[in-house]
């Protein structure tokens, strides 16, 4: 029987993962992502890769934060070129060019521009063809790698270059899409949520994941410190105070059941998340849209409350 | 060795592509159907379906997660292929340049077909000359039976050059007409083509690398200067193949420029793809009637034949040439402007007059075959004429 979560040495010791070096800003929590969710296979990785921060940051010829074989081909399509790679290994064990005994977990990284919005469509494609991949979403909320743009994962009153807080309009007037519950609607054996700030919470879910034949979803918060607005040192507390106001609710969809992963013993309220983040500044003296916001949380967390255990088609 | 033990069947330019791609047996092909391709990837997914190959067939949700899959697969050592038309074609654009840039031979079928708008699903070359600075090496077939020997030339060509390359065929003209074609069979096919041995792999667990870093100012443009290597590589290489295959199959296909009476040619015109068959018709006709036309067809127009081209233009008072696209240069087609700019370096050059036709499908009768020989030749008998003319027009 596989361990079901690694302790912190033990994920140390694997060697996946992204070397030091890489140029993500610092405080980014998304190379601790990446770590940990590669960490977390048994077998070897080989890893796709959306446009992005993630891709920028880690590569420029010649040189490479990558120890595991890793292709980029262009913004949009990292879940048609991944399943280009699981489909040529599955040939190619066929034909015997491959050994067949090899085990391979093939890995997509989109953020949120690759995954929600310019990327949904190959990202369902492939989800619908049922390849055998885990999509990681690090969802920062924006496009931050062109410069702090919304995009439909940017919460309701967010400031945005492109949805600036203004004298009429405060900040994006829209409310995000549910990306999880899209994604789980492919009916997909297994989608979750899960947060930098609950690492054994988000390797078990990798490993679970990687345990499973089949397409896969993870969605990741990833605090981005210039994007939101907050001292680089306070990612993985932004990360931890999305999941405690249940802004961002860690939870499974395993095999059609929900599982709630993490209940808050004192759910906070999401003005504690909001007031620590620069992007949302203009709001703090406009309760009525604070509240709007409050209501969107809670009656997502109520759904999940109920969801907490049902099977879909219950 | 030399066989010549073809196999007769009856078939469109879409079955022959299909037949072909089946004696081929590529790892993976992922296509989306588009007319007036759509037929290959049907008749493919049923050779799929039937055992015929061992392909893994995916039918992905467009033409843009087509070619990404195509590029994921090849990056990872497979044989690949796809096909298109048109729309798929322009939509595919994005990826077509960084398929070419990763050097991955995958080889596509396309059924050339007008680019919207307005929307037409009949032929022109308006898709193929879209892409034609994509870094694919482009061919186009003149009949079902050349797009047939064509598709199995082109695996071993891009395999040879690292680069993907495009197989044209003229939309409905040729995918949808049905001919006589010679088939090789399975076997030879296979022995042609032999085995990919690819630069490198996604799939190698043991010496990891990375496809598709970040490039910018201090090596993105020695990349590019190195992928020009691949073409220049291209311009031998397909002639080799070429002449392997016609020796070992006793065929008798052009690898850039097929000529056709052009022994004591005066003037020439210059045409690609179907319309060549109704132009070599019309210079029989016109050559019994005493006039010393020849034809010059092009077959590769990526890498660009322009050192033949002026020798085969040597000593011609005039070409006409023939475009099934517009540039909007407002200085003719596509292949006009190539062609020119070909023959500028020459001391001495023929007159040069392009004609624009068959656009969206419109129909090239042997009418207006004659109409632009006879234009061509009052070009050589220094009757002046506009840069371009439109062949066909209702006007």
């Amino acid at each position: 029987m596989k361990k079901k979560i690694l302790s912190l040495k033990e994920l140390s010791e694997r060697t996946y993962g992204l070397a030091s070096g890489h140029r993500a800003c610092a405080g980014c929590p998304f190379p601790s992502i990446v770590k940990m969710i590669l960490g977390s296979s048994d077998y070897p990785v080989v890893v796709a890769n959306a446009t992005g921060c993630l891709e920028v940051v880690t590569t420029i010829f010649p040189y490479t934060a990558w120890p595991v074989p890793w292709i980029h081909s262009a913004f949009e399509n990292v879940a048609a070129t991944i399943s280009g790679v699981e489909t040529a290994f599955k040939a190619l064990q066929n034909k015997g060019v491959m050994p067949a005994d090899r085990k391979v977990n093939f890995v997509a990284f989109g953020g949120d521009g690759g995954t929600y919005d310019i990327g949904l469509q190959s990202l369902s494609g492939a989800m619908e063809r049922r390849h055998n991949f885990l999509y990681v979403l690090y969802d920062n909320q924006a496009y931050m790698n062109t410069g702090i743009q919304r995009s439909s994962a940017t919460p309701f009153g967010a400031h945005t270059t492109t949805s600036p807080a203004g004298k009429v309009i405060p900040g994006k007037v829209q409310h995000r899409k549910d990306i999880t519950e899209i994604v789980a609607a492919h009916d997909i054996p297994y989608a979750a949520q899960a947060s930098p700030s609950h690492w054994g919470d988000l390797i078990r879910k990798a490993r679970r994941a990687f345990e499973i034949e089949g397409p896969k979803f993870i969605a990741v918060i990833s605090p981005c410190v210039p994007g939101w607005g907050y001292d680089e040192s306070e990612s993985i507390e932004l990360a931890r105070l999305a999941v405690e106001t249940c802004f961002w609710p860690l939870y499974e969809i395993d095999n059609g059941i929900y599982k709630l992963n993490y209940k808050p013993k004192n759910k906070l309220p999401v003005k504690v998340w909001l007031e620590k983040q620069a992007r949302f500044k203009h709001l703090l003296d406009k309760p009525e849209l604070i509240d709007e916001i409050q209501n969107k949380i809670d009656e997502k967390w109520k759904k999940l409350l109920w969801l907490d255990g049902k099977k879909v088609e219950d | 060795m030399k066989t010549k033990a073809f196999i007769k069947h009856a078939l469109t330019g879409n079955e022959a592509a299909a037949y072909a791609m089946k004696q081929i047996n590529p790892d993976v092909v992922a296509a989306y159907p588009i007319t007036p391709a759509t037929e290959i990837v049907q008749i493919f997914s049923k050779y799929v379906s039937n055992g015929e190959v061992t392909t893994e067939f995916v039918p992905v949700e467009s033409e843009h997660s087509a070619m990404s899959v195509c590029v994921g697969a090849s990056a990872s050592g497979a044989r690949v292929m796809t096909a298109t038309a048109s729309q798929g074609l322009a939509l595919m654009h994005e990826i077509l340049y960084i398929a070419a840039s990763l050097r991955l031979p995958i080889v596509m079928v396309v059924g050339n077909r007008a680019l919207s708008g307005p929307i037409n699903i009949h032929c022109d070359h308006s898709d193929a000359m879209g892409s034609r600075d994509s870094g694919w090496i482009q061919m186009f077939c003149e009949n079902a039976n050349e797009v047939y020997h064509t598709v199995i030339m082109a695996v071993k060509i891009a395999e040879k050059v690292n680069l993907p390359c495009m197989v044209g065929m003229d939309g409905f003209i040729i995918t949808h007409g049905m001919e006589v074609i010679e088939t090789i069979d399975d076997e030879e096919v296979k022995r042609f083509i032999s085995k990919r041995t690819p630069l490198y792999s996604v799939l190698d667990i043991e010496k990891p690398i990375t496809i598709g870093p970040l490039d910018l100012f201090d090596w993105y443009f020695e990349h590019k200067r190195s992928q020009l290597e691949g073409m220049l590589q291209a311009k031998k290489v397909i002639p080799e193949v070429v002449e392997e295959y016609n020796q070992r199959f006793g065929t008798n296909f052009p690898a850039f420029l097929e000529t056709y009476r052009m022994d004591d040619a005066e003037f020439a015109i210059i045409s690609m793809s179907s319309a060549a068959g109704t132009m070599k018709e019309a210079i029989d006709i016109k050559r019994e009637e005493g006039l010393k036309v020849g034809l010059l067809r092009i077959k590769t127009t990526r890498p660009f034949p322009y050192e033949i081209l002026r020798e085969k233009t040597k000593g011609l008072k005039a070409i006409g040439i023939m475009d099934r696209a517009e540039s909007w240069s407002t200085m003719g087609g596509p292949l006009s402007i190539e062609v020119k700019s070909a023959l500028y370096p020459l001391d001495k050059r023929p007159f040069a007059i392009d004609f624009v036709f068959g656009l969206g499908g419109r129909e090239f009768p042997i009418e207006d075959a004659f109409k632009i020989i006879d234009i061509t030749r009052k070009l050589s008998e220094g009757e002046e004429f506009p840069e371009f003319v439109h062949i066909g027009l209702k006007e």
